[in-house]
């Protein structure tokens, strides 16, 4: 208990001290649209539910934005982690693909948006399902091919990555010992290489997340958006609110930090074999 | 007794990443017969593990033959059960569904391995441990558990690689004393890897005496001193020190 409370304080110094800084520099600026009051984006949040500049709600925006990453999220993840894993398990897929993944990586996810933008246009969810135009449609319409390309990309990379190593680096005497046990080349896949990279799965998939949703902004920088918390954020800026440009700010970092815990848990909870096996 | 085992004219070359031949083993012959305790003895580096994995099938021969019960053999089996050094243990796995694991293998369904695991446990007296996992235990403990789940696949044959050589020197007798009993009950054939002298002499019913570079067999030592062996027996003294000296020419 006492140290719960030692940790909650210890953890919170840094943000009281931000804000503390925040205000006073907020009140000797003067001008909202340089650096708005505490006060005035705690008044966004308290009026979430508000039709901001045209957008939407706050929650509406944030659940529009999710839907996108996790779109390209799980695209990203369904390439990733089966190259990840045959990869891991196959020196040749791996010399095959390790090159041409090389030189991909480097390129940042948002140097793609020209491209992106070129090759998928504004088709979206709506338009690749044939959806009937209606409301669906609209809402569908959302989810733009390009925007989804983007952060499977930001998402792909640390996931193959992590996938890999984890295949790769399963303990010899782990496989020898299955094998002298009787187990068949698929026992050693499904009942050894997979459990054992299992924590190097998880932990690629949250890094993937965290870069999928860090591509955000970027992805809804572009054309043919009508929501989103990255597009309020642009919007905002165009409007000089800097309160709601905080605001939108401020929400890329809790939802981040909440899908983070996620994984967190996951890993504490079927993983913790891991960090105390030697 | 039948024989169980038998190496013929085994040759072993690796090749170094900068192609450098390494020739582990050469002209390595050896006749194992059915219920042997036979503890393998020479220096680091001298080809032991390499023997005992071309035996289990883990390392393939340059040349040469592996014979199991008469029949060359050349991949794992569960007839031959192998014991290593250390962490060898599924780190996500009970104590229990470590045990089972072979059984699992087989295609044994739940209850029935684990049913049969449970023996096992009780065997190496760890009943309070079968929900327990590998990072909980100590590393006798978990050595104890690997012996276990070999077992548990009633292999005609146990090849143990140094399986008490990462332990301290009590447990280490404690661990020799237990696998003699278990040996003594189960009747398998023994293939006992070791680099101490005193353990080759407590354990073996024969001990092959191995040199370096290139790794082969310099001697083959029966041993017909009666078990319970007592240290300070004056033969087991005069045994020792022999050996020492043959380890130090090797
Ligand atoms: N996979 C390998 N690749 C290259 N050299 C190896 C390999 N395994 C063993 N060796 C070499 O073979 C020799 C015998 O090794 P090993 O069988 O492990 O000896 P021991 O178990 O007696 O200590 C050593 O010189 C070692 O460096
Ligand atoms: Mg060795």
């Amino acid at each position: 208990m006492h140290k719960t409370i030692k940790t909650i304080i210890l953890s919170l110094i840094l943000p009281v001290l931000l804000m503390v800084i925040w205000q006073f520099s907020a009140w000797q600026v003067n001008n909202a649209a340089i650096i708005p009051t505490i006060g005035r984006v705690v008044e966004n949040f308290i009026n979430a539910s508000d039709n901001f500049i045209g957008l939407g709600s706050i929650p509406r925006n944030v659940g529009v934005s999710l839907i996108r990453v996790l779109s390209g999220y799980t695209a990203g993840v369904l390439i990733a982690v089966p190259l990840g894993v045959l990869m891991g398990y196959s020196k040749t897929v791996q010399i095959i693909f390790e090159t041409f993944i090389n030189i991909f990586k480097p390129i940042p996810p948002l140097a793609w948006q020209p491209l992106a933008l070129a090759i998928f246009g504004v088709s979206s969810i709506a338009s690749l399902l044939n959806m009937p135009f209606g409301q669906n449609y609209v809402f569908w319409g959302n989810f733009k091919i390009a925007m989804v390309f983007l952060i499977g990309m930001g998402s792909f990379f640390p996931i193959v990555a992590s996938v890999m190593f984890g295949v790769q680096n399963v303990r010899q005497t782990l496989i020898d010992s299955a094998r002298v046990l009787g187990a068949s080349e698929k026992d050693i896949f499904f009942k050894v290489l997979m459990p054992a990279a299992a924590p190097s799965i998880i932990n690629g998939l949250r890094m993937g997340l965290a870069i999928g949703w860090a591509c955000l902004v970027g992805a809804e920088m572009l054309p043919g958006s009508l929501a989103g918390v990255g597009y309020l954020i642009t919007h905002a800026y165009e409007l000089a609110r800097t309160d709601l440009v905080i605001t939108g700010m401020i929400c890329i970092g809790l939802v981040g930090a909440l899908l983070d815990s996620i994984f967190r848990i996951i890993a504490n909870k079927y993983f913790s074999w891991e960090s105390k096996t030697r | 007794m039948q024989e169980m085992i038998r190496v013929d004219n085994l040759e072993k070359i690796f090749y170094s990443q900068s192609y450098m031949e390494i020739k582990a083993l050469t002209e390595v012959n050896l006749s194992v017969p059915g219920n042997e305790f036979l503890c393998i003895l020479g220096p680091s580096g001298c080809g032991k593990s390499t023997l005992l994995r071309i035996i289990a099938g883990l390392e393939t021969a340059s040349s040469g033959k592996v014979f199991y019960n008469g029949q060359e053999h050349t991949k794992p089996r569960r007839e031959i059960g192998m014991v290593f050094q250390s962490y060898s243990l599924m780190p996500w796995l009970t104590v229990l569904d470590n045990i089972a694991l072979g059984l699992e293998f087989a295609g044994l369904s739940r209850p029935k391995r684990i049913s049969i695991a449970e023996e096992y446990l009780d065997m190496i007296g760890m009943n309070s441990f079968g929900k327990a996992f590998p990072y909980e235990l100590s590393g006798g403990m978990q050595q104890r558990v690997a012996i276990a789940r070999a077992l548990a696949n009633n292999p005609e044959v146990l090849l143990m690689d140094e399986p008490f050589g990462a332990l301290d020197a009590y447990t280490r007798i404690v661990m020799q004393k237990e696998l003699l009993r278990i040996w003594e009950q189960h009747k398998k054939t023994i293939l006992f890897v070791t680099h101490s002298v005193d353990e080759a002499v407590y354990l073996g019913d024969r001990i092959i005496l191995m040199s370096g570079s290139p790794g082969r067999i310099k001697k083959d030592i029966a041993i017909t001193m009666p078990r319970v062996r007592e240290r300070r027996n004056p033969l087991y003294g005069k045994l020792t020190e022999e050996l020492l000296a043959l380890l130090e020419e090797a």
